[in-house]
């Protein structure tokens, strides 16, 4: 009931936020990181690069402009795969590698590594949008492409060379229907992911991303109802919503610390005018699938502890919700309520006596008053993280702002003035909840989030991906 | 059916309560406290639960204070009820008369987490509704400990000082949740460190738990309670 309130209430808020900056692209790669940047390139060598995961801009082009490339960092090098089509089903995937992707980088200088995989125009398979994958359950690596015409096909690399392992040996066929596949490892299953639908017509393009799994990284993968990908299974990951359609070419960006995100593609964002975008999404995994999760979006919402189900409120003097109540005990009088439709309290019915400084933060018993009620707000030219800007966090009507204050505390301050330790980072893990975490913390270089260290009161410490102190349910109120 | 007052004794449990009852103590006369899970101290530091929680306590017999919101306990607990209330570590037996009534500090070891002020409010033949009680105790630490934090519960309202400054305050009318209440980091020094305590009930159960946690927020035990380290 809990998540299904959330998806509620996440899909009735107000618009989506997508990338910021340059985010025109098409068939991203996976995003990875390199020297505290976020790349990606996509078909046509297309390259992007952001500092903060959030504003993109321009990058540097791949030396080979082909199709769909894919990325992995091993060891110290970066191993691109970029496929080209000299036929409509003949094709080559390319290796190429570099130690860095910064072309300022001295260490900058791409090499060939040769075919790794290939399809002859004949067979039932066309060798493009290559998808790479570490196995971290034994370290082998392995490149699934493939591409509508015929199957998804699997074989295996070096993961010292990133070349070719056993080229004698056949590919084998994984599924079909689809292109843009992609594997990943959660729990001793192995999840492809498979783009299916059609790209490339903007709006009325039906791409969507499909996942099957299984317990064997050569498959067979099948879907929630049992039926093989090879057979055109795949359970919905991700399809068109909101103002973006077609979704396509998942990748895995995998933050540390239980936090999970994916970069894609939409085929057409109608907020920008029906171009394809790149975008990052939080991963989630419920009952063994892997979700689509959203970014926050702006809202007013109550932020309730996973830990003790207490929420955060500013901490005044509450006032029940339609007036104190003249008396109390049993009897007919005591139930009777006051008769009409009492109305949701906010700030303005009740804060004429909430000090007008600084206030303390402290958590309580969710009762729909107005010092329990949080706007969430981004901002804009504030810089961001992989998905999403900085938010500000509101006593809703008001501009209180919730604030990391000194000695790792928080505190709710009379008005927003944007300083960083007002500014907060908000990702949310792969049960649904939220992990929130302040920009930056007077005196403390450590990197720390919002932590319920007891049933009414909220503090900050280190993110500890395994306790619920630092989880969050951001609900309406 | 739940009434708006908290109480959950049953009557058997009062009249087994009743049999244990001593004789009101006398102003100035301390009556060792022994009902229901408290007992008289004995005379050697103690260490505390192996969960951290304090076991040693000096109560004072209940005042009367209405109200459980913010402003009402805040009022009722910075009230002044006798001198030196923020400060004195009281001994077991001494009296102050606060409205003329002379008032009783008790000195009691728990046998459970928390410290059951019914049950020392009832073995002295005392209201336990509509009260405040004020609680204080001694923390011997070895060391100078920084980046702890006291994490209290209580039945109801309660606030809450370390070595005289304010920490905690939670209100309404609230149970006993081990940890509900926690207050920011502070440093305890090394030797005595004075918890004090103001507890308002408004009806039914009351009782209170507080121990400390360390900067990984796990309960410390490393420490004694010695109600004598301050004055001996």
């Amino acid at each position: 009931m809990r998540h299904a309130l959330l998806a509620t209430v996440l899909g009735s808020a107000s618009l989506a936020f997508a990338l910021d900056g340059e985010i025109g692209i098409h068939d991203p790669s996976t995003v990875v990181l390199s020297n505290g940047k976020y790349y990606t390139y996509g078909t046509g060598g297309t390259g992007l690069v952001s500092d903060d995961g959030w504003t993109w801009r321009r990058g540097t082009a791949l030396p080979r402009r082909g199709l769909a490339p894919d990325v992995i960092h091993l060891g110290d090098r970066y191993y691109v795969y970029v496929a080209a089509n000299s036929g409509p089903t003949k094709a080559d995937i390319n290796l190429i590698s570099n130690k860095a992707l910064d072309p300022n980088s001295p260490d900058y200088k791409w090499e060939e590594g040769g075919v790794v995989a290939s399809s002859d125009g004949v067979e039932d398979s066309n060798a493009i949008d290559p998808g790479v994958f570490l196995d971290p359950a034994d370290g082998k690596l392995w490149l699934t492409y493939g591409s509508y015409f015929g199957y998804i096909r699997l074989v295996e690399l070096n993961p010292r060379t990133g070349q070719r392992l056993h080229p004698e040996e056949a590919p084998r066929n994984i599924a079909i229907n689809g292109e843009a596949s992609d594997m990943i490892y959660h729990d001793g299953w192995y999840y492809l992911l498979v783009t299916h639908g059609s790209c490339c017509r903007g709006a009325d393009s039906g791409y969507n991303i499909r996942v099957g799994r299984s317990k064997n990284v050569a498959g067979p993968f099948v879907d929630n109802m049992g039926v093989d990908m090879l057979q055109g299974g795949g359970k919905l990951f991700a399809g068109s919503e909101g103002r973006v359609i077609g979704p396509g070419h998942f990748g895995l960006l995998d933050l540390g610390q239980g936090v999970q995100k994916f970069s894609l593609h939409y085929e057409a964002d109608l907020d920008r005018g029906g171009a394809s975008v790149l975008d990052i999404r939080p991963l989630q995994w419920k009952d063994g699938w892997p979700v689509a999760g959203d970014n926050m979006k702006e809202g007013t919402y109550q932020i309730q502890s996973v830990r003790t189900g207490t929420v955060i409120e500013m901490a005044v003097e509450g006032v029940p919700v339609g007036g104190r109540q003249a008396g109390r005990g049993g009897g007919r009088g005591a139930f009777a309520g006051q008769g009409g439709v009492i109305p949701a309290q906010d700030a303005a019915q009740v804060s004429s006596k909430w000090p007008a400084g600084s206030v303390d933060l402290r958590m309580a018993n969710y009762m729909l008053q107005a010092q329990q009620k949080w706007t969430i707000a981004p901002l804009p030219n504030a810089g961001g993280y992989p998905g999403s800007p900085y938010f500000k966090v509101t006593i809703a009507g008001t501009d209180r702002a919730l604030a990391a204050a000194g000695d790792a505390e928080l505190v709710v301050l009379p008005s927003f003035t944007g300083a960083p330790e007002q500014l907060w980072r908000m990702d949310q893990l792969p049960d649904g909840s939220w992990r929130i975490m302040p920009k930056s913390v007077p005196g403390s270089k450590d990197v720390l989030a919002l932590s319920a260290v007891g049933s009414s009161f909220a503090t900050l410490a280190k993110f500890d991906p395994a306790s619920e102190k630092q989880r969050w349910l951001v609900k309406a109120p | 059916m739940i009434t708006p007052r908290n109480c959950r004794c049953s009557l058997l449990a009062i009249l087994a309560l009743a049999a244990s009852l001593r004789i009101p103590a006398a102003a100035g006369d301390a009556v060792p406290v022994s009902a229901g899970s408290l007992t008289p101290p004995t005379a050697a530091p103690l260490s505390p639960h192996s969960d951290g929680f304090i076991p040693r306590w000096l109560l004072l017999e209940p005042i009367g204070a209405n109200g459980l919101t913010d402003s009402a306990v805040q009022a009722a607990a910075k009230k002044e009820y006798f001198p030196n209330q923020f400060t004195v570590v009281p001994h077991d037996g001494d009296t102050v008369t606060p409205g003329g009534m002379p008032l009783t500090w008790h000195a009691v070891d728990t046998k459970n987490y928390n410290v059951n002020l019914y049950h020392f409010a009832t073995a002295l033949n005392k209201k336990t509704s509509d009260v405040l009680f004020w609680a204080v105790t001694v923390v011997n630490s070895p060391h100078e400990m920084r980046d702890m934090r006291l994490a209290i519960g209580s039945n109801a309202a309660s606030v809450w000082w370390v070595n005289g400054e304010e920490v905690i305050g939670i209100y309404g009318d609230r149970q006993t949740v081990i940890d509900d209440g926690v207050s920011k980091r502070l440093t305890l020094k090394k030797g005595a460190n004075v918890i004090r305590a103001a507890i308002v009930n408004g009806g039914g159960a009351t009782d209170f738990c507080a121990r400390f946690l360390d900067a990984q927020d796990r309960p410390w035990t490393g420490f004694t309670i010695d109600l004598g380290a301050i004055h001996p």
